[in-house]
């Protein structure tokens, strides 16, 4: 057969070689393909990211944070997030030996509006919340289908087209981090914006943090400042006595903050 | 918006698992409740309970039926429910639930099937046209009744209950352990769970017997059974001293070792839960049936069989709603207090309309009861005429023979 098909082209065209229109032909019908199939135009960055590669880290210095909620505001606007939920938020402690006041109004979007409190505060300061994106990750453990899972470059995220929204996840997780949408039903949450990080752009609350305090990094990477800053530093992570090893560091973590 | 004490983690102010998820473990309370008094007749030979023994397999398998109907309810996507059964991920309390539903329901099947087998494939040779080809269906195709079948079936009949006890107890017990296994929410995670949820489902099924064996008495004009309401009594007062000695030891377990969330769940059960709790939960639904069980238990001899009937059917129906009660406080009250572990959000007031609503939630608890009058329909609940045993049955033989639809 294939001895017919060259007798049959070779007169045809002597000048393009066969191995190269086969080459071309089937370029140009990949590319039909993948144009109908409508294969997004950052496919081909994409391509270049592997994810052995990467093992990513978030380092929250809250000692610099200063509560100006642009990181939520940037986050709502890159991730389309649903009003009144959050994929990040920041919250407020004011605290004295005595007495203690927390609050996240409106999860910090719109900053924080100066506060009296019925006591005299002898310290006070912001933490930005976000998912731990944990090792040991008990959102991933008892989703029902598998439609939670986590990266080999150490992200948690949630197949939208697999999950029931049954809501266990929101329930399992102890830091508060997801939530089922009104708009999609299915649980959503933050996931360091993977659609950025895969092309080699930050997460848009680090982009946007005007003071440093969010950073992130690759922890597979020797000279990654993250890296040396979580493995030089002394940084402590959330509600650790539950053993689902955060890969979200923090630095200067008040006892206050759970 | 919600209002809320103290502070919230900004998303735990919804409260995700609705009314639905209250109405679920009350629903399969009912099967596995109901099962075990099947069980204790079929099982364990308690022959007072023979009088409710196929009532409570129906009572059973009418809220089997129905089970899942919460659920999907629930669900954000309904139409990818099938995905639990399909591609489970085992690592999921919730991933069970393909299995170990699917599994009981099977064997509640076939026990109902060997147990009316005899009656089927009588009515089968009674009837003609339509009725005759439906009951030819529902004998599988074989019409033997003699004594060895039968004996057959009674022995199959035991052997199932022994599978389906378990079985049940699995089905309740995992309901519970959805709930004791979650770490975050120190409301819930107590390896107790599963057993005060088994518990409880005996109480509520024993409970609803109770009530159903007088209504059904009623309604079909036979005796109320002395032997069978005393029975039932007994037990139920058994599983609600249990049930309500767990309840109580978890509570008291966290608040002697102060652990970290004792704070917060004090706050809870003190401020949100007071009215559904402390109320409804401990003390109307709990002291009050414990005493009047009481009453009927220990001084049985002395009461008047209507005296015994209205004590154990207000019992009842007292602990129906304490059930219920604590089905309310464990899972909505799982979400009034935020993992942050400093705030309560106010109580959580379901919708009338909502496909998760008060209406549909009625219609769930009514459904089932519509089934069971079908079931009995088709299936009388009640033996006919003779009752046990069936006259010595002349041969049958040459009339039903092509008889298969």
């Amino acid at each position: 057969m294939d001895e017919n098909r060259k007798d049959a082209t070779a007169p045809a065209s002597p000048a393009v070689g066969r191995r190269a229109f086969v080459a071309t032909a089937l370029r140009l019908g990949g590319g039909l393909v993948a144009f109908l199939a409508g294969v997004p135009a950052g496919a081909a960055e994409q391509a270049d990211y592997d994810w052995t590669q990467h093992r990513w880290a978030y380092l929250v210095d809250t000692t610099r944070c200063i509560g100006c909620g642009a990181c939520v505001r940037a986050c709502r606007t890159e991730n389309d997030v649903p009003g009144g939920f959050f994929r990040t938020w920041v919250e407020r402690y004011v605290v004295s030996p005595e007495a203690s006041h927390v609050d996240s109004p409106r999860g910090g979007l719109d900053g924080f509006a100066p506060i009296q409190t019925p006591f005299t505060p002898t310290k006070s300061f912001f933490v930005p919340k976000i998912c731990n994106h944990c090792e040991e990750t008990p959102c991933v453990q008892v989703c029902p289908v598998g439609a939670s899972y986590r990266t080999r470059d150490g992200v948690v995220l949630v197949d939208g087209e697999r999950c029931i929204g049954c809501g266990y996840c929101v329930q399992a997780c102890p830091y508060g981090s997801r939530f089922l949408s009104p708009e999609t039903h299915t649980a959503e949450k933050c996931t360091w914006c993977y659609h950025r990080i895969t092309k080699g752009l930050r997460p848009a609350c680090v982009e946007v943090c005007p003071t440093g305090t969010r950073r992130f990094g690759n922890m597979l990477r020797e000279d990654d400042p993250v890296r040396i800053a979580i493995s030089k530093e002394r940084v402590s992570v959330l509600q650790p006595h539950l053993l689902t090893e955060p890969q979200c560091f923090y630095l200067g973590l008040d006892k206050e903050v759970r | 918006m919600p209002e809320i004490t103290g502070f919230a983690f900004p998303n735990d102010v919804h409260v995700h698992w609705s009314l639905m998820i209250v109405m679920y473990p009350y629903i399969t309370g009912f099967v596995a409740g109901a099962f075990i008094v099947t069980a204790l007749y079929h099982l364990f030979g308690k022959k007072e309970f023979e009088p409710v023994a196929r009532l409570a397999m129906a009572t059973s398998f009418c809220f089997m039926a129905i089970a899942t109907f919460p659920l999907n309810l629930h669900l954000g996507h309904p139409e990818r429910a099938g995905y639990v059964m399909v591609t489970p991920n085992f690592s999921s309390a919730m991933a069970g639930f393909g299995l170990i539903y699917s599994g009981y329901f099977v064997v509640l099947l076939l026990e109902v099937w060997f147990v009316y087998r005899r009656e089927i494939i009588e009515t089968a040779r009674r009837s003609r046209g339509v009725k005759r080809a439906l009951y030819a269906a529902l004998a599988l195709g074989t019409y033997d009744t003699s004594p060895e079948a039968l004996e057959i079936d009674h022995r199959a009949v035991k052997i199932l209950s022994a599978i389906g006890l378990p079985a049940a107890c699995m089905l309740h017990g995992y309901v519970g352990f959805i709930f004791g296994g979650i770490k975050a929410n120190p409301w819930w995670s107590t390896p107790l769970m599963p057993v005060i949820f088994l518990l409880s489902a005996a109480v509520s099924g024993i409970a609803l017997l109770v009530v159903l064996h007088q209504v059904t008495a009623k309604l079909w004009r036979r005796p109320v059974e002395r032997e069978t309401v005393q029975a039932m009594v007994r037990w139920l007062w058994f599983f609600l001293i249990i049930t309500v000695t767990l309840e109580l030891l978890e509570i008291v377990l966290l608040a002697y070792e102060n652990s970290d969330a004792w704070h917060i769940i004090s706050q809870l059960l003190t401020t949100r839960l007071e009215f559904s709790f402390i109320s409804v939960q401990m003390i109307v639904g709990s002291l009050v049936p414990f005493i009047l069980l009481a009453i009927v238990v220990t001084m049985n001899r002395y009461l008047h069989d209507r005296v015994r009937n209205t004590l154990a059917v207000v019992a009842s129906l007292l602990l129906l709603v304490q059930v219920f009660a604590m089905r309310w406080n464990i899972v909505i009250g799982g979400q009034l207090l935020s993992k942050s572990f400093r705030g309560l959000r106010s109580g959580y007031r379901p919708e009338l309309f909502d496909r998760e609503g008060i209406l549909v939630a009625i219609a769930l608890l009514v459904l089932p009861f519509v089934l069971l009058w079908i079931f009995d329909r088709v299936l009388p609940i009640e033996p006919a005429a003779p009752p046990p045993r069936p006259p010595p049955d002349p041969e049958v033989g040459p009339e039903p023979a092509g008889g298969t639809a």
